[in-house]
């Protein structure tokens, strides 16, 4: 996440159906939305908004992948060619008994390492506790949308006056 | 827009807004400590202190201690060690496998069943370092090279799977667990009104804003863990059911133990849910998120995994008898009528008859009722491993060496220090974190709360003023 600077126009909303009815209506007039914050997940915001779809998908099956890999080395490595046994009469490499560990590391590496790319992505960590925010009520009951007066060309009671046409209940001025 | 069939009832009741979820879940984080609250934890830590002192007793002089023989090798270590991993299974089915099934019902008890699942499992991993009767030495059931040559773990051995199953399972499920968390963390850090408070919610909500691209990110995610997390909480029991399943001994050596020890763990872990919801729900005033809905669909959850398990008893029998192979009708034949017979017939009544009682539609919305049954399926769940476990044992091919077990005091000291342990978490969880999912709550209100027709008439109102129609679909979920 960029670190936030400059002037920021906040328009507050009271309801997850009028934000997401209010962001195709600011994009046909013009404006350029920074991001929406709300308190859940709305469906659809994203596309509104642009953003292109996430490929963090991509980012799990890799790590899956690899998880797949370390495992079957691992076990092959140390049971067939490190130090050969054989037991209970199977060859030392025997495929069918390393499926159970195979899929447990496989899931292990998936989760930690999709996890840890969503963390980075997003700029989640502990350090950013404290980090700059438009509104402390977008993680109540409030719909929170930040556009950025640097990137806009249009006047601020131009933008407000559409955000308020577009059902915000508050427009506040932000500046970082 | 919303469309929501008006023969089912709101899954959260009240006709609550937003805030008023925010304000219901947060206010008993945020307030002090309830008198309840403080003589339940004491009672809990007091549980946890003799137990402590039983176990170290049991690490310092060996386990020797217990009551096991040279015929009863595993009792009730291993019992209580299934007994724990089996609860720990409700949380991940709720939160992974009823959201991959659009189950929006789980969304008020997944938090708390999934909290539950951890310290579940910590208990039975708890077993598993007790039964090694020198747990320092815990890490050789990792493979790391060591001073004794190249010599690695055997991988070819269900134990040493059930070490990767177990370790994978905790901590994925505390990934998913947290990953729930930090939005409502978010919430409480938003408004805390102590410096100790925010400094230590907005830590671990690691400054979480909820932007549409974080929720889009995060929801995505949610999916693929759920995904993963599926076959993960079916692959931990199948491979606790192999420790047994791949040895000889008659009455372990049956292909029907995977499935019929998945069925019984959701079983117990649902009544386990439902014991511990049924008092936070009183506790916490949270009738109208835990709402009927949800505890006559747990109960029906219970009827099918106790058919299913029933299924597999008699299946067992049958089976036994049908193999012709001797020893192996022997075991079962022994568990009926032999000298442990109470605990079969213990194991059968709890398990196989009282969740049919569900089938009445009063029985299942009746809250006494309904803990009442937890508690027996429960009781049943400890039986039916405790005579999978001993009664196969304990009459092996030589009858000069049959034998019976009886538990010491610190059998019985170790099995209360794990529900010290247990309650002793769930009730630091319950007290500094939010039990129910707050951000999936106020998802669900959206779609199926009482004060829908309003909202409906607000989105005719912005779209009479001539806005564009969204092009999208916003329901497409």
């Amino acid at each position: 996440m960029a670190e936030l600077t400059g002037k920021y126009l906040v328009g507050v909303y009271d309801d997850d159906d009028t934000v997401l009815h209010a962001v195709p209506r600011l994009r046909k007039a013009g404006v350029k939305i920074q991001e929406v914050y709300s308190p859940f997940p709305i469906h659809g915001l994203d596309e509104a908004l642009g953003h292109p779809r996430t490929r963090i998908g991509i980012a799990a099956f890799m790590f899956g992948v690899t998880g797949c890999c370390v495992a079957l080395t691992l076990m092959i490595w140390t049971m067939g060619i490190d130090w050969p046994m054989i037991i209970g009469g199977k060859d030392p490499i025997s495929i069918p008994n390393y499926i159970p560990i195979t899929f447990e590391l496989t899931v292990l590496f998936t989760a930690f390492g999709m996890v840890t790319t969503f963390f980075i992505s997003n700029g989640l960590s502990p350090a950013a506790h404290n980090h700059k925010r438009f509104d402390v009520r977008s993680t109540d009951n409030k719909f929170v949308m930040a556009i950025d007066m640097g990137r806009n060309s249009m006047s601020e009671d131009e933008i407000s006056r559409v955000l308020r046409d577009s059902g915000a209940e508050e427009v506040n001025i932000k500046q970082f | 827009m919303h469309v929501t069939s008006p023969v089912r009832e709101p899954l959260i009741q009240g006709g609550k807004t937003y805030a008023d979820v925010t304000e219901d879940i947060c206010r008993h984080v945020e307030g002090a400590p309830t008198k309840e609250w403080k003589i339940a934890f004491g009672i809990s830590l007091v549980v946890l202190a003799y137990g402590s002192v039983c176990l170290a007793w049991t690490w310092w002089e060996g386990l020797g201690v217990w009551g096991l023989n040279k015929t009863v090798g595993w009792a009730w270590d291993i019992t209580n060690f299934v007994w724990w991993v089996g609860i720990g299974h409700a949380g991940t089915l709720i939160s992974a496998i009823l959201l991959l099934f659009r189950q929006k019902w789980r969304t008020s008890i997944n938090r708390a069943a999934e909290a539950m699942t951890i310290f579940a499992v910590i208990c039975a991993a708890s077993f598993i370092l007790m039964h090694m009767g020198r747990p320092w030495m815990a890490y050789w059931a990792l493979p790391l090279p060591n001073v004794f040559g190249s010599l690695w773990v055997n991988f070819n051995s269900p134990l040493v799977w059930d070490v990767f199953a177990i370790s994978t399972y905790f901590s994925v499920s505390l990934v998913f667990w947290y990953i729930g968390l930090i939005p409502d963390l978010a919430t409480i850090r938003d408004r805390a009104t102590s410096k100790i408070s925010r400094l230590m919610y907005g830590t671990f909500a690691m400054g979480w804003d909820g932007s549409a691209k974080t929720w889009a990110r995060y929801e995505y995610i949610s999916l693929i863990l759920a995904g993963l997390s599926t076959p993960l909480v079916l692959s931990v029991h199948t491979i606790v059911s192999m420790d047994f399943a791949t040895s000889v001994i008659p009455g372990w050596h049956t292909t029907i133990f995977p499935p019929y020890f998945v069925a019984g763990a959701i079983f117990s872990g649902f009544a386990m849910v439902q014991n511990l919801m049924l008092i936070t729900r009183v506790v916490y005033r949270l009738e109208d998120y835990i709402t009927l809905e949800h505890i006559e669909t747990m109960n029906k959850v219970i009827t099918l995994t106790g058919s299913v398990v029933g299924v597999a008893y008699i299946t067992e029998f049958f089976i036994a008898w049908y193999s012709g192979v001797e020893y192996e009708y022997y075991a079962f034949f022994n568990r009926m009528t032999g000298p442990y017979w109470w605990a079969y017939w213990a194991m059968m009544t709890c398990n196989v008859i009282s969740p049919q009682l569900f089938w009445s539609r009063k029985l299942r919305r009746s809250i006494t009722f309904t803990f009442f049954i937890s508690v027996v399926v429960n009781i049943g769940m400890w039986f039916e491993r405790f005579v999978i476990i001993v009664t196969s044992l304990h009459r092996d091919y030589i009858p000069s060496s049959w034998a019976m077990f009886s538990p010491t005091m610190y059998d019985i000291g170790d099995y209360i220090f794990s529900f010290g342990l247990f309650f002793t978490l769930f009730l630091l969880f319950s007290k500094y974190l939010p039990v129910v999912n707050m951000a999936e709550v106020k998802a669900v209100i959206r779609s199926t709360s009482a004060n829908l027709p309003k909202k409906i008439a607000g989105v005719a109102k912005v779209r009479q003023q001539g806005t564009a129609e969204p092009a999208f679909n916003k329901d497409s979920e």
